[in-house]
């Protein structure tokens, strides 16, 4: 048995290492000062279709991505990461996409790959922290989805299981496939599995990418052709325009604040002895703790 | 139609924490738009679920009783909702961000077209200007939710899609009974006349839950560590300071990625938000999603190396140490003169 596995990832800017000069003087986020990393939760995914891969090898990965041109550097990381295939959804008219115009998209790009047993994708990215790109895309598709997976445990010929972490405990879930998986956190981290895959497709472009740079051997896309990355557009998946982007999003922003908290009078101490006692001293006295 | 819905949550026939907290929210929501407070209620064989919610202001209780539906699986109850909203058209359909709100949620908005805000943190009722099309709404709900890592604060509308859904995490809203006495209608439907026996074919197999032991968000006193702690070993200090002075064990975001603390401790926007009689910050330097979490504790006191960790700013004491140093000594002061 071989599957056709499709991983549904994002490129993300690292919110969680937000350091000082990512917040610009009057409080507003500086994004340039942020690393735009492949989202984390994602590459949990990708780890769990390389595990589907190596039991059942022939197996196809296909990782699939809506976003900007500079997007394409996660499709590379996942091909060095084991990943057989990229394809960057890229279109002005994709700009602005909220979790329902962008599980439309994504989701007629699947349809244009016609084949596939298995999606998998995180279970949310860390900009927007939402986890509902996975569950739209299974209701565009019409295929069940099974969220906050931790392990894929068992796939046999149209059916999976796996065991999704609770907030307080374990299940253990059957699906018919195709499905819709999508995987914390707590799963599987990605390990990189084969230092030659960087060489190897270190030079993997998108035609735009090749286009926009000087380069003295382009011929050698004609040679190798798993260099050349898909790079789709709205027409190319066949979208309706008016269900892309902005335009396709239920949701506007009203307006974006910065956050700030109601800073209070503290009163400073050390750490000795003598102001640690008095402290603990006052807290029981006044009944605080005690 | 047009009114307020409630999804209940239901664990061993009982509506879970966030429900109750969304139904009080969803009341006073209903009582500013004029309209009715409707909540669905779909499982197996629940006894008392109407006394269990109706105090809250329930106006209309939507109950789909079969065994299949419990426990929870995506497809039936996304028909359930998306078949129940066709006919009842709400404009509001709140539900809890948790593991079954935000697996249901998504599904039905998807399936609906209608717009949905995960994790608000307020929900509000007003108005809406749009200027570049001319176009003005009366009485939208107002989503707020932090973004971008918590780094920012995004206030969401639905102009032109109803419903307009949105996903509150448990302990956000605070839950409050309106009427022990209030009475609603409380209508049964056929499970059969909403969900087609395809929609079964997601099985669940086997389920663990285990009652949380851990009770961070009734906890009066609360000892948090985040990354400065260090180590898991460290951490241990702050579970012996807990013990000694009767603290629930909390930890940032930080603190848990880097493994010193289980999830279910995570305080903060992606954790729990906690409003305890003191809050002790223990190496937590005050991302601004962790502050969202605590900010309305009676009392913080932050412990920390750096006298300019960000969380300084909104602490009454701020002892600048380390965490190592500190503990013990309040532990020994502690222990000295409460015998």
């Amino acid at each position: 048995m071989t599957l056709n596995i499709i991983v549904l990832a994002k490129q993300v800017p690292d919110t969680r290492n937000v350091g000082k000069d990512a917040m610009k003087a009057d409080g507003t986020v500086n994004r340039a000062a942020l690393p735009a990393i492949f989202n984390p939760e994602d590459l949990n995914a990708l780890e769990q279709a390389l595990g589907i891969k190596e039991r059942f090898p022939g197996s196809k990965i296909t990782l699939l991505t809506m976003g900007p041109g500079r997007a394409a550097d996660i499709l590379r990381e996942g091909l060095f990461r084991g990943a057989d295939d990229g394809v960057l959804l890229t279109d002005r008219a994709f700009a602005g996409a909220d979790t329902l115009a962008t599980s439309y998209a994504l989701s007629m790009a699947v349809r244009k790959m016609k084949d596939f047993d298995l999606i998998i994708s995180g279970r949310q990215a860390i900009d927007g922290d939402t986890a509902q790109v996975g569950p739209q895309v299974a209701e565009k598709l019409g295929i069940p989805q099974i969220t906050y997976t931790e392990n894929i445990e068992h796939i046999e010929e149209g059916k999976i299981r796996v065991k999704r972490r609770l907030e307080n405990g374990v299940e253990i879930v059957e699906s018919p496939l195709p499905a819709v998986i999508t995987v914390n956190g707590s799963a599987r981290t990605c390990r990189p599995r084969n230092a030659k895959l960087l060489q190897k497709y270190k030079h993997a472009k998108t035609v735009t990418e090749r286009q926009s740079e000087d380069m003295d051997y382009i011929e050698i896309y004609d040679r190798r052709p798993y260099l050349d990355l898909t790079e789709w557009s709205v027409a190319d998946v066949g979208a309706d325009v008016a269900q892309c982007g902005l335009s396709g999003s239920p949701t506007k922003v009203k307006k974006i604040e910065n956050v700030v908290f109601q800073a209070k009078e503290s009163k400073r101490l050390s750490d000795s002895d003598v102001e640690i006692d008095e402290l603990m001293r006052e807290l029981i006295e006044n009944h605080t703790i005690g | 139609m047009n009114n307020l819905f409630v999804y209940l949550e239901i664990e061993e026939g009982l509506a879970a924490e966030v429900s109750l907290e969304l139904l009080t929210k969803g009341r006073s929501l209903a009582d500013r738009l004029g309209v009715k407070l409707e909540a669905i209620a779909a499982a197996g064989g629940f006894g008392d679920i109407e006394k269990q919610v109706m105090p809250y202001g329930v106006d209309v209780l939507h109950v789909f009783d079969d065994p299949r539906l419990y426990p929870y699986t995506t497809l039936p109850h996304a028909s359930i909702l998306v078949n129940l909203f066709k006919k009842e058209k709400p404009q509001i359909c709140l539900m809890g961000a948790t593991i079954i709100g935000r697996d249901l949620g998504p599904r039905v908005s998807s399936s609906l077209g209608s717009g949905l805000t995960a994790d608000c943190t307020e929900l509000e009722i007003g108005n809406h200007e749009d200027r570049k099309a001319g176009e003005s709404y009366e009485n939208l709900l107002y989503q707020i939710r932090p973004a971008f890592g918590g780094n920012i604060v995004a206030w969401i509308i639905n102009p032109d899609h109803r419903p307009q859904m949105a996903t509150v995490r448990e302990g956000v809203m605070k839950k409050e009974i309106r009427d022990a006495n209030y009475k609603g209608e409380v209508i049964r439907h056929e499970v059969k006349d909403f969900v087609s026996d395809e929609d079964f074919v997601v099985s669940v197999i086997e389920r663990q839950i285990e009652k949380s032991k851990v009770n961070i968000k009734g906890a009066p006193i609360i000892v948090s560590g985040g990354y400065g702690v260090g180590s898991k070993e460290n951490f241990q200090l702050l579970y012996d300071l807990a013990a000694v002075i009767g603290a629930e064990v909390g930890a940032s975001r930080a603190a848990v990625d880097a493994g010193f603390a289980e999830h279910e401790r995570q305080i903060g926007q992606t954790g729990v938000t906690v409003r305890p009689k003191i809050y002790i910050a223990c190496g937590i330097s005050g991302q601004i999603q962790h502050i969202a979490g605590m900010q309305e504790s009676s009392l913080v006191i932050s412990i920390n190396n750096d006298p300019n960790a960000p969380i300084n700013t909104i602490a009454d004491y701020v002892i600048t140490g380390d965490v190592e140093k500190v503990i013990p000594k309040m532990i020994k002061y502690y222990k000295k003169n409460m015998k």
